[in-house]
C-alpha cells in the first residue's frame, strides 16, 4: 500500500449532504466526537494540550496557507504557562483567502463551517485559547454570515461557552470580517488588520507566537490546516502520516485547480501525487490542446514550463525541487494559446494593486514592473527593457522588504522573462521603441549601473 | 487598493474604491440608527479594545449609509475614541469601503489571472460599453449601476467571475452578458 493510493474524501467527504451547513448532520456524520472525546478527557486528564499538539507534530501536518511550515512545531513556540503570565494566548483562522488561483477554503467555508469549528476547537484546546476568531476576506460576505450562524449554532448547543459540556473549558469564536486588502493573508498583516489598523505585516520578530495580538501570545493557521487537525484526531497521527507521499508531505490536501482546464475545481487527493493525476482530475487541458506552462502554487510562484512540471510530485518538496512553490496548491494551468507577457503583465498588475505601501522598493518597484510590461505588450518595449525588468525586480526581493510580498511578486516577472524570453522579445521586435539605445539620457539602467559602479548596492 | 499611492491618480479618477484626496462630505452630520448602535455595542464585547472593533463598525456605517463620508468618519472616529484622520488612513487602506456613492448595482469585474486566461478583460470593457459606455467607477445616470475591476474574488473555478453588491455570479462570459445585466434589473 502506498501513501498515494486513492481515498475516500476526507476534508470533502461532507459535500453534497443535503443541508452540509446545520450542526445536526455534521453530528450525525460524526461531527464533534473528537470534541466530546476531548473535553470528556480533559477532566479525567486523558487529553492533555500537550498531548494534542504531540498528536499533530507527530502527524506531520505542513500548514496549508502557503508557507507549509510544520503545525505543531508552531504551535510549541507559544511560551508556556509561567512565562506568558496572566496574558491570554490568540488563535486565528486565517480565512483572508486572497492568492490569485487559491478557491478551497471557500469551498470548505461555505459547504461545511463546523468542520472549521470543531479544528478550531481542538486547536483552541492544544494552546489553551479562550477566545479564537475568524479572519475572513471582506467579499466573501456570504462565508462570513455562515460562519456566523454555525457559531451561534454551536453555541446554542453548548460546544462553545463557558464550562463546555461540564469540562470546565471555555471557548467562544468570533467571525471577523476583512475589508478588501491581499496583503491580510499575511499573519502579521491580519493580526494589525484585527486590531482595527491598516494591514501593514509586523517587523519579525518577536513572531506572533510570543507578541501577536494585542501582545498577546498568538497562532494563526489556515481553514484547511484547522480542518486537518480535527481529522487527525478523528483518525490518529499515524492514519494522517500514512497517507501521502513521503513523511515530509503527509495527509490529505486540497487542490484548487484553474486556467485552462476542461473541469476547473478543487480536488481532493493524497499530497503528492504525480502532476499528471491531478491533471486527469481537472479533466485535462481544455478543447484538447497541448499544456504551455503552469504556476503550481498560486500567482506567487515561479511559472514552470510543461517540461519542468512533468511527472513532478504535488507537494512542497516535489515542487520546490523544481524551483518553484506549493503554496496553496493554487494550480493555475495555461495552454499554447496563452499569450506569456501578457499573463506575466496581469499579475503584476495584481501586485502593483496589492502592495501595502510601507516598503519603498515594493511600493514603488510593483509599479514600476507593471509600466514597463504594459509598456511591453502595448508594443512600446525597448530592448534593454527585459534585462532592466530583471535588474530591478532582484533589487526588490531577496530580503529588502518586511515580509515576502515583493518576492512573491517578482517570482513570475523573472520566471515568465528567463523561460519565456522569446515572447517578451517577439513584442520588442515588433515595437517602435525597440531601437532606443541604452544610452538614452535619464534611462534607468545607467543610473543602477552607475550607483553599483560607485559601490552602491541598495 | 491597500496603498493609494501606487495606482496613477489617473487611474483612480471616477473610482469609488480608489479614492479622493480626503473624504467626501455628505453634507449633514450622521449619527446610527438606535439599531446598528445597538449592533455595535454588542460587537464591541466581542474584542479587549475599542480600536478592533473600527472594521466592522465601518461595515455598519456602509450598510446604513451605502457609502463612507467625512461625517461617517468623524461618527464612527467618535464611537471608537480614535481620531478621525486615523479612521481615515485604514479606509483608505481597504478596497472595499466606498468612498462615493455607488449605483444600486455594483458590478465587481475580477480581471486577476485565472480570470484573465478566460477572458476577462473583454468582459469588463463590455459590461462598461452595454452599460451606455461607463467609465470604471462611474455610475450610470438612472443610479443603477457602477462597473468597477477587482481583483482575485476565490471564485477561481468559475471564472470570469463577477460580484455584484454582496453576490457571487459564475462565468459570465461576452456572450451570457447581456441576460446577466438584464437579471440584475
Amino acid at each position: 500500500m502506498s501513501g498515494l493510493d486513492t481515498i475516500p474524501p476526507v476534508l470533502l467527504a461532507r459535500l453534497g449532504k443535503a443541508d452540509p451547513r446545520a450542526l445536526d448532520g455534521y453530528v450525525a456524520d460524526g461531527g464533534y466526537a473528537s470534541w466530546k472525546k476531548v473535553l470528556a478527557g480533559a477532566k479525567t486528564g486523558e487529553w492533555t494540550p500537550a498531548k494534542l499538539t504531540d498528536m499533530v507534530k507527530a502527524s506531520g501536518l505542513r500548514g496549508r496557507g502557503g508557507a507549509g511550515f510544520p503545525c505543531g512545531l508552531k504551535w510549541t513556540f507559544v511560551p508556556a504557562k509561567d512565562k506568558r503570565g496572566d496574558k491570554p494566548v490568540y488563535l486565528l483562522c486565517n480565512a483572508d483567502e486572497s492568492e490569485p488561483g487559491t478557491f478551497k477554503d471557500r469551498l470548505l467555508i461555505e459547504q461545511d463551517p463546523h468542520q472549521i469549528l470543531e479544528g478550531m476547537m481542538l486547536a483552541s484546546f492544544a494552546l489553551e485559547v479562550k477566545h479564537a476568531y475568524v479572519y475572513i476576506r471582506g467579499e466573501m460576505v456570504h462565508g462570513a454570515e455562515i460562519l456566523n450562524a454555525a457559531v451561534a449554532e454551536a453555541h446554542a448547543k453548548g460546544f462553545l461557552g463557558t464550562d463546555i459540556l461540564g469540562s470546565g473549558v471555555d471557548l467562544t469564536i468570533t467571525i471577523h470580517r476583512g475589508a478588501g486588502a491581499y496583503i491580510c493573508g499575511e499573519e502579521t498583516a491580519l493580526i494589525e488588520s484585527l486590531e482595527g489598523k491598516r494591514g501593514h505585516p509586523r517587523i519579525k520578530p518577536p513572531f506572533p507566537a510570543v507578541s501577536g495580538v494585542w501582545g498577546s501570545p498568538t497562532v494563526v493557521n489556515n481553514v484547511e490546516t484547522l480542518c486537518c487537525v480535527k481529522h487527525i484526531v478523528d483518525r490518529g497521527a499515524d492514519w494522517f502520516k500514512g497517507v501521502g507521499r513521503n513523511e515530509k508531505n503527509t495527509g490529505p490536501k486540497l487542490y484548487a485547480v484553474s486556467g485552462h482546464v476542461e473541469k476547473p475545481g478543487v480536488y481532493e487527493a493524497p499530497i503528492g501525487i504525480p502532476w499528471e493525476q491531478l491533471l486527469a482530475m481537472a479533466g485535462g487541458v481544455r478543447g484538447g490542446r497541448k499544456l504551455k506552462a503552469v504556476i503550481p502554487g498560486g500567482s506567487s510562484a515561479p511559472i514552470l514550463t510543461a517540461a519542468e512540471i512533468a511527472g513532478i510530485p504535488m507537494d512542497f518538496d516535489g515542487i520546490a525541487a523544481a524551483k518553484s512553490m506549493f503554496g496553496s496548491a493554487a494550480i493555475i494551468v495555461m495552454d499554447e494559446t496563452t499569450d506569456i507577457p501578457k499573463a506575466v503583465t496581469n499579475i503584476a498588475k495584481f501586485y502593483a494593486h496589492e502592495s501595502c505601501g510601507q516598503c519603498t522598493p515594493c511600493r514603488e518597484g510593483t509599479p514600476w514592473l507593471l509600466k514597463m510590461l504594459r509598456r511591453i505588450v502595448n508594443g512600446e518595449g525597448k530592448k534593454t527593457d527585459l534585462d532592466l525588468l530583471l535588474q530591478i525586480s532582484n533589487q526588490m526581493g531577496n530580503g529588502m522588504t518586511i515580509c515576502v510580498f515583493a518576492d512573491a511578486a517578482i517570482a513570475p516577472v523573472i520566471s515568465g522573462i528567463t523561460k519565456f524570453r522569446g515572447e517578451f522579445e517577439a513584442y520588442i521586435e515588433k515595437s517602435k521603441n525597440k531601437t532606443f539605445d541604452q544610452e538614452a539620457p535619464g534611462d534607468l539602467t545607467n543610473a543602477i549601473a552607475n550607483r553599483q559602479a560607485a559601490g552602491i548596492h541598495s | 487598493m491597500s496603498g493609494g499611492a501606487n495606482v496613477p491618480v489617473a487611474e483612480q479618477a471616477g473610482n469609488p474604491r480608489a479614492g479622493e484626496h480626503g473624504a467626501l462630505s455628505c453634507g449633514k452630520p450622521l449619527s446610527f440608527s438606535r439599531e446598528t448602535r445597538a449592533e455595535l455595542d454588542r460587537l464591541l464585547t466581542r474584542y479587549p479594545t475599542k480600536q478592533a472593533a473600527l472594521l466592522p463598525a465601518l461595515w455598519l456605517a456602509q450598510r446604513e449609509w451605502g457609502w463612507i463620508s467625512r461625517e461617517a468618519v468623524d461618527h464612527v472616529a467618535s464611537l471608537l475614541d480614535l481620531s478621525s484622520a486615523f479612521v481615515w488612513g485604514v479606509v483608505t487602506f481597504y478596497t472595499m469601503y466606498n468612498r462615493a456613492p455607488v449605483g444600486k448595482h455594483l458590478i465587481q469585474v475580477c480581471t486577476s489571472i485565472s480570470c484573465h486566461l478566460n477572458g476577462a478583460e473583454e468582459v469588463f470593457h463590455e459590461c462598461k460599453k452595454r452599460l451606455g459606455g461607463l467609465e470604471t467607477g462611474e455610475t450610470s445616470k438612472d443610479g443603477k449601476y457602477t462597473v468597477i475591476e477587482v481583483e482575485c474574488l476565490a471564485q477561481c473555478d468559475k471564472a470570469p467571475a463577477v460580484m455584484v453588491n454582496d453576490d457571487d455570479y459564475a462565468v459570465i462570459t461576452k456572450d451570457n452578458l447581456d441576460a446577466f445585466l438584464k437579471g440584475l434589473g
